[in-house]
């Protein structure tokens, strides 16, 4: 349990957050995403909501965000369960955080399809900008976390920084890209390959070549 | 080759958009009433005839499951269809391309699946991490619905159907059918106790069948073309065409759909440029995601790609995620990376599992360097057989198959290390 959060003291947050309420316009989404769920079975939209939440104490706080205690408190009231079953989802996921993180949360992939293709150099080029596994860089921009696969196994190695993919690294690229954020610029989103289109082998399509000029109908050709 | 014309996922790469109108004039949503005109059980027996198997892993006959639904459904008890979009398997990345950039074929085949199996409505389970992923089936899902696809009267069917659309939050194990139904009610995702089976008793314990996304998404255009079709292709038991996800040390690491049964050595060399440094270069391959045990250079080679080719190399098709490694690849470290990823993702329920993977791959660093003693491999083969059956979920057995794929084919190497690293500590003594 040494690697589990450091909660945050109780009396700061509660402090800081203890009046935490949606927006407007989130207070909109809850109750659209609290209606896809069947009448009485409102707990279900708690992962939703604890996300929503996250990324409104993100907007406040220039973060990716995290749940403070009284923010998954709120959550909880709001969908009449105990505040227990809505925390332990929150630490049972990995994408909630119980901490706060950065203005960039660097998720490094380093499962072993990712191992294969070079994961070691992103994450040293992650280290080489000062930053530490598990930990916010002092100036609060970098938030540093090794993850497991992200699904993007053809494009690896690969980081998701905030909501993007960044795919097909090298140790420059992942350079450039952290140079970018960090001078406020938003780098080119998935494979950093000039070659690759999305997850077509690398130099062009083996195959479906007609698709990659026009939206070809082969029903003709059934 | 498969030709062009036979594959189902024509934008997988996404060279074009993934709108409602360009999916339309690729075919999807093509009188979607027709087919579902010829009735639930039509449906179901033609989707058996066409031998498809869950594309998920287990392989299990999809129409054989969607039998074991409720003829009858109880006002009180609707049925429910709950579409597996949690892939979190390492290796697996195909069911992202098939939502961002083919997401209707998916929609489609909910509707089709719900209706065959007379559910009320389908939850598409999407991982956490597909963040972007999501929002174009979030997007996709509200298009079918303005087109009247969806909702009231889907398609003009006279069927009632609705599609929700569920986001994860990062947790390997909701991959499993009945830890998906758990966190889908907003629970900690821990697998449940089988039976009851979640088609006696799943999402809000009313009847459910857990599907992954491939298998729904290619269901539209079987119904099109017909069983006869899908089933020319592939061995008999393996049928019909399949997304291979190739990973690692190929030249050109690709999604691409093939003909199932395809033998490994075409696959690679059509589509993947070859292995980095030519065949000769091959050290071994995990032909079906991180769960499956791997196979040694000389066994895969001209092994057909298919749930029964690989069974025979004592490995498995999985979800057909290669993870090829050649003779530069320290394998003991890539499967000590799996041993760990299984150690972070167990959900902590069942104790072999939550102490076992931990044990294992602490034991598994310690083989990585040589710092260990001869027997402990034994010690490990053995523990992993304890973990191996013991465990609600299938968890436990996918953290051990790798490690004993890797004493079963690389055993001289795992003592090669410790002797050289006790010949090291001698020497220095």
């Amino acid at each position: 349990m040494a690697d589990a959060p450091q909660i945050p003291d109780e009396a700061e947050t509660r402090a800081r957050w203890g009046a935490f309420a949606w927006t407007a316009e989130n207070a909109e989404k809850a109750k659209a995403v609290i209606a896809r769920y069947p009448a009485g079975r409102q707990r279900s939209a708690v992962m939703p909501l604890l996300d929503l939440a996250q990324r409104q104490v993100g907007a406040e706080t220039q973060t990716q965000g995290w749940l403070p205690v009284p923010v998954i408190e709120y959550v909880a009231a709001q969908l009449d369960m105990p505040f227990i079953r809505a925390y332990e989802v929150a630490t049972f996921y990995t994408m909630y955080n119980l901490v706060p993180v950065g203005r960039y949360h660097v998720q490094v992939c380093g499962t072993t399809p990712c191992l294969l293709r070079g994961s070691d150099d992103v994450m040293a080029a992650c280290k080489n900008r000062g930053m530490v596994k598990g930990k916010t860089t002092p100036d609060g921009l970098f938030t540093l976390t090794e993850v497991e696969c992200m699904g993007t196994c053809t494009n690896a190695p690969m980081v998701q920084i905030n909501d993007d993919n960044y795919e097909d690294l090298d140790y420059d690229s992942t350079v450039r890209i952290l140079d970018a954020l960090a001078a406020g610029e938003q780098p080119k989103t998935g494979p950093q390959n000039p070659k690759r289109h999305t997850s077509e082998p690398e130099g062009g399509p083996t195959t479906l070549k007609d698709m990659v000029k026009a939206n070809h109908d082969y029903r003709k050709e059934w | 080759m498969l030709a062009d014309k036979d594959r189902i996922f024509t934008n997988i790469y996404g060279f074009q958009p993934w709108n409602l109108k360009s999916a339309q004039m690729r075919g999807d949503w093509d009188n979607t009433k027709d087919l579902m005109k010829r009735g639930q059980d039509a449906i179901i027996e033609e989707i058996k005839a066409s031998g498809l198997r869950g594309r998920g892993g287990a392989g299990f006959p999809t129409g054989l499951k969607w039998s074991f639904m409720p003829k009858e459904p109880r006002a009180d008890r609707p049925s429910f269809l709950v579409i597996n979009a949690d892939e979190s398997e390492p290796g697996s990345c195909k069911d992202r391309e098939i939502i961002r950039h083919d997401p209707h074929k998916l929609i489609e085949g909910a509707l089709i699946a719900g209706f065959a199996m007379r559910a009320r409505a389908a939850y598409i389970y999407i991982r956490g991490e597909f963040i972007r992923e999501a929002e174009t089936l979030f997007a996709a899902v509200q298009e079918a619905y303005d087109a009247g696809l969806l909702g009231k009267n889907a398609a003009k069917s006279g069927y009632d159907f609705d599609v929700f659309v569920h986001r994860g939050a990062g947790a390997y194990i909701c991959g499993e059918e009945t830890a998906m139904i758990e966190s889908l009610e907003g629970k900690k995702g821990q697998p449940r106790l089988k039976p009851p089976f979640p088609a006696g008793a799943g999402l809000y314990g009313c009847p459910t069948t857990v599907n992954n996304v491939e298998s729904i998404a290619v269901v539209p255009t079987i119904l099109r073309r017909g069983a006869p079709w899908f089933s020319s292709f592939g061995r008999e038991n393996n049928k019909g065409t399949k997304l291979f996800q190739i990973s690692g040390h190929v030249n050109t690491p690709c999604v691409v759909e093939e003909e199932m049964s395809i033998p490994f050595r075409e696959l690679i060399d059509k589509h993947c440029g070859g292995i980095r440094g030519g065949w000769d270069n091959l050290l071994a391959v995990i032909p079906g995601g991180s769960s499956v045990p791997l196979v040694p250079a000389a066994e895969i080679m001209d092994c057909p790609m298919d749930f029964d080719g690989l069974k025979a190399v004592g490995s498995g098709l999985g979800t057909a995620a290669a993870i090829v490694m050649d003779k530069s690849t320290d394998v003991v470290q890539a499967i000590s990376r799996i041993s760990y990823f299984y150690k972070h993702e167990s959900c902590g329920q069942c104790t072999p599992c939550r102490e076992g993977t931990g044990w294992m791959w602490r034991v598994m660093e310690r083989l990585r360097t040589g710092d260990a003693d001869i027997s402990e491999i034994d010690t490990l083969y053995d523990v992993t057989k304890q973990v191996e059956g013991h465990t609600i979920c299938a968890l436990g057995d996918a953290a051990a198959w790798p490690i004993q794929g890797l004493i079963k084919h690389f055993r001289p190497e795992i003592e090669r290390r410790i002797r050289e690293n006790g010949g090291a500590l001698e020497a220095a003594e």
